[in-house]
Formats: C-alpha cells, structure tokens, sequence
C-alpha cells in the first residue's frame, strides 16, 4: 500500500474516502495477481517505449504535478464539467449526472482484433490501477490539474491483440437519451465518438481512467470509465466508454462531423495554432488569477513529439 | 398625493431601472456568498456580457414596440436601456481587460486582434461610448437631426455583439436565439413590413371594438 498523507489541499472527507478506496484498490489488484498466478499472462509484450521519467512516479500524495502545478480542487473537478449528454452549463452537469447508472457496465472491445472481448467493471479494475496527475487542457482555454487513477489504454488494447492492419482506434460513448438529456436534443450526432492513431493510443501516458483523487470517478467526470490523453484538448478525452474499435480509417469523431474546420482529428495543445474563432496562446487554470502561457502538447512535449515528426501540425490541427 | 401622481406615471421608469440594477446585485450578493466557486472571472464575464446584451437588445426594441404595436411608454425608457446596457458592457470590458487579462497590453493586443470574436465585440463598445456620451437631452439638441442618424449606430452595435456571441461559443444554440431577436427588430424596420403590421393591428382593433359595440 501506499502511504498517503492529508495534504493542505485535500479536504478531509476527501482524503479519508481516498484511502477506503485505496484499500479497495489494493484488494483487486491482489485478486488480479491471484488471477495471473493461475497462468493468466499478457498476450503481448508492450510495444511502447518506457514511461518517461517524470509523471509515472509521483506518488499519490503529491500536492502538484511533475511541473509544480498545484492540484485543482476536487470540488472543481467534480462541479464545472463539460459533459454535453447532459447539459451544455458546466455548472449543471453534476446534478443532472447524479443518478446515471454506471454499474453494471460493459465496454465492448473488437474491430480489428484477434480476440474480441466485453470488459465489465470486475473485469476493469483487474488491471492495476495507478495514479496518474496529469494536465488537463480544454480547447476553451481552461485547464486543471487532476490526479487520476487508472490503467494505460495499452494495457486492455494487449489484450484483444491489434490486427497488423489496425491503425486507429475509435471511442463510443453510451447511447441513452433516457439518462442522458442532452442525446435527446439535435444539434450532434449522438453518440459522441473519438478517435486516436493506433501509436497514440499505446503510449503510456493515454489512459482509462476509473477514479480521480483516490476515489471512483463520478458520472460528471465520465464515471465509470473514461480516456484521458493529457496532450490532447480535453474533448479528446471521451467518457463513459462502452465501445472501443480497432480500425482501418480515421474516425470520424462527433467534434469533426459537427465543425470540421474548427476541429480535427488530432487536436493536440498548441498555443502556435489558434483555433478558428479564438487564441490557444494562453489559458486560465482554474483556481488562479493570472493567465498563463500555454505549452505545446500541454507540457508533454518529450513524451509524445515524436508521434508527429515531420507532420504540419497546422494542416493536422 | 403629488408624489402618488408622479410615481404613477412613471411605473415602467421605475421597473426598468430596479431590473437593469438586478444583475449588478445578484452579481455582489452571490460574490459575497462565495458561489463562484470554479471559475469567478467567467462568471462575472459571461453575467455582464449577457446582461449588456440583453439590454443593447432592449433598448432596441423599444421604437418597433412603440410604433408597431402601439405601446407608446416604452420609448420613455429607451435612454435607461441604453446606458444601462453601456454600465454592463464597460464592466465586462474592464473585467476581461483587468481581471482576465491582468491589463497586460501585449497579451490584451493579442487577444483583440487574433479572436474575432474580441474584435466584434470590442467594436461593439466603441460604438456604444459615443451614444452613451451623447445621450444627454443637451447633445440630443446640440446635435439636431443628426442626433437620431447617429444613434441608428445603436443597431450595428447590436448586430456587433450577437455576432460576438456567436463567434465566441463551441454551441451555438444559446446565442442564436439572440439572433432570432435581433433579426426580428431589424425586419419590423423594413418599412414595408412595419406598415403591414401597424394595419393589422389597427384592423385588428377596429374589429375588438365593432364587436364590442355590436354587443
């Protein structure tokens, strides 16, 4: 187990809970060590280079991330939320979120896979669940701070085994307009969809995840299960998964089919590249009063410029 | 009983001005009450704009409501309308300058001239400044007929801050009902469509009262 300390910016009720789910936490992953005692292995092994030093190993106490940035408060976390099933004000996604129904939940993985298979929650939580703090930058200028836990998306992706011909992988949101809203409203084409390149989607640093500040994610934050890419603007980052498909083509996500020229398929943080209407240069980061500049690929640059070497991130916007 | 007659005709005066000092109070109250819990200077933004907004869109109003349908006091708090929406607009100017921007001219600079959206509205506000200076009784006669040519402008500047509204959102639900809005007061001054409402209204009337007299 790891040792946590209350920290001067976690509520207590926050850090009591986070080591009950800790100790939850330390519970599956020994039954999942059980599990591969019994001969259960990784089919694959991971194709990614190794984590970059830095962001795997902060522990989970840590009060900033790998840059010193101080941790968004879990209440902004869970109360400002763009989350457009339910509402398009971030204000009021929490409440209108509060009795989706997140448990039982299967996310259906194939496409071009050689084992196609349905993972429900027990299923989820038997990959080891780390914390990861990570920058989260919206395409509206804002950003946070979260401590997530998870597991790398290249971990489950091993495991249905990527045909050779696999090159992306496209993301789906439920469909449920009884649960959610803001389905049953015109305007997207629900589901909402996202997609990433197969190489994008293996690196380390692309997530599932499954809680934020040590305790399970709530249906706000993309509850039970969501993707985070950190580099990327924040509506990369699809929640509430049920389907993940290894394809041949480019995705199309929800974003692209509803303003294809204000949003692409790769959208990485760049303050070098405006989106149409408005500046990316600086952003606000919640819980602070001055601007500050934005970083290219959101501060992780040395993880993940060398996916794109080569291409003109303004024409692959 | 003199103050009783003043206050009487002055009704909509003074329902205009507690319900365009409304938002500036809720604005203080829930501050104080520490409700802008995420992100304060989006709310004070987005609350001043809207409120400017609607005002600017108000004051328009107000001629085509007196002539088409006839409501003729309204025009008495066109004025009101207009600087009120003026006090709004400077604030949520000065709160992007000061409170988002930290008054830091290069990034200000910036922002004005790389996002459209700042640029309309900034435009709306250099529009609005020299009606708000000339609103006075004594500029309205200083200025004579050209007064009225002038203060038309009070149209380009709304037309200026929806499409700020437009250009500055991901969704574009909300702004286009302020679209419909503005499109609407701008189709009731083509004078052909002005003239067909006011006479059917005015049929519409002599119709009510030849059937009352009928009774």
């Amino acid at each position: 187990m790891v040792k946590i300390n209350p920290s001067e910016i976690t509520p207590e009720h926050v850090y009591i809970s986070r080591r009950k789910f800790m100790v939850g936490l330390g519970a599956l992953v020994a039954g999942s060590l059980a599990l591969s005692a019994c001969g259960k292995q990784d089919p694959l092994p991971s194709p990614t280079p190794a984590r970059a030093n830095g962001t795997a190993t902060l522990s989970p106490s840590a009060n900033t991330d790998e840059l010193g940035d101080k941790l968004t408060s879990y209440d902004a976390i869970t109360n400002y939320n763009n989350y457009y099933e339910f509402s398009i004000r971030k204000e009021q996604v929490a409440r209108l979120a509060q009795d989706f129904k997140t448990s039982p939940w299967a996310v259906q993985v194939g496409g071009l896979v050689h084992k196609p298979k349905t993972f429900d929650l027990d299923d989820l939580f038997k990959f080891t669940q780390e914390e990861q703090i990570y920058r989260l930058r919206c395409v509206e200028a804002w950003s946070m701070v979260i401590p997530w836990a998870g597991f790398p998306l290249a971990k489950l992706l091993q495991e249905v085994e990527p045909m050779a011909k696999a090159r992306y992988v496209r993301f789906e949101t439920l469909y449920d307009p009884e649960q959610m809203p803001g389905q049953k409203s015109g305007g997207y084409n629900w589901p909402y969809v996202e997609g990433l390149r197969l190489d994008e989607a293996m690196l380390d640093l692309t997530l599932l995840a499954t809680g934020l500040y040590g305790k399970p994610l709530l249906p706000q934050n993309g509850a039970p299960v969501r993707l985070v890419v950190p580099w990327k603007y924040g509506f990369k980052s699809i929640k509430s998964v049920v389907k993940i498909d290894l394809v041949e083509e480019m995705p199309t996500s929800l974003w692209m089919a509803a303003a294809p020229r204000e949003y692409g398929f790769y959208a990485n943080v760049n303050p070098g590249v405006s989106h149409p209407r408005w500046s990316q240069a600086t952003e606000r980061r919640i819980g602070e009063n001055k601007r500050r500049q934005t970083l290219k690929f959101n501060g992780y640059a040395e993880q993940v410029a060398h996916l794109y070497t080569g291409m003109d991130l303004k024409q692959w916007y | 009983m003199v103050l009783r007659r003043r206050l009487e005709g002055r009704w909509l005066q003074i329902l205009t001005h507690l319900a365009a000092l409304l938002p500036l109070a809720r604005l203080g109250w829930d501050y104080g009450q520490n409700l802008f819990l995420v992100d304060p200077v989006r709310e004070i933004t987005t609350r001043t704009g809207k409120t400017a907004l609607i005002l600017l869109l108000l004051s328009l109003a107000c001629t085509p409501i007196g002539t088409v349908l006839g409501f003729k006091e309204v025009r008495r708090v066109r004025r009101a309308l207009g600087i009120y929406a003026f006090i709004y607009a400077s604030l949520h100017g000065l709160t992007f300058v000061g409170l988002d921007y930290g008054f830091d001219l290069a990034l200000i600079r910036e922002a004005i001239f790389h996002q459209r959206y700042v640029l309309a509205g900034s435009a709306a506000f250099a529009l609005l400044l020299p009606l708000a200076i000339t609103s006075t009784r004594g500029w309205q006669k200083r200025l004579g007929k050209h007064w009225k040519r002038l203060h038309r402008l009070a149209y380009l500047a709304g037309v200026l801050a929806v499409v700020h509204f437009v250009w500055l959102v991901k969704d574009i639900r909300e702004p286009l009902r302020y679209v419909a809005v503005l499109a609407l007061l701008l189709a009731v001054r083509i004078p052909a469509i002005r003239r067909a409402v006011s006479h059917t209204r005015r049929r519409f009337r002599a119709q009510i009262s030849r059937t009352r007299s009928s009774n």
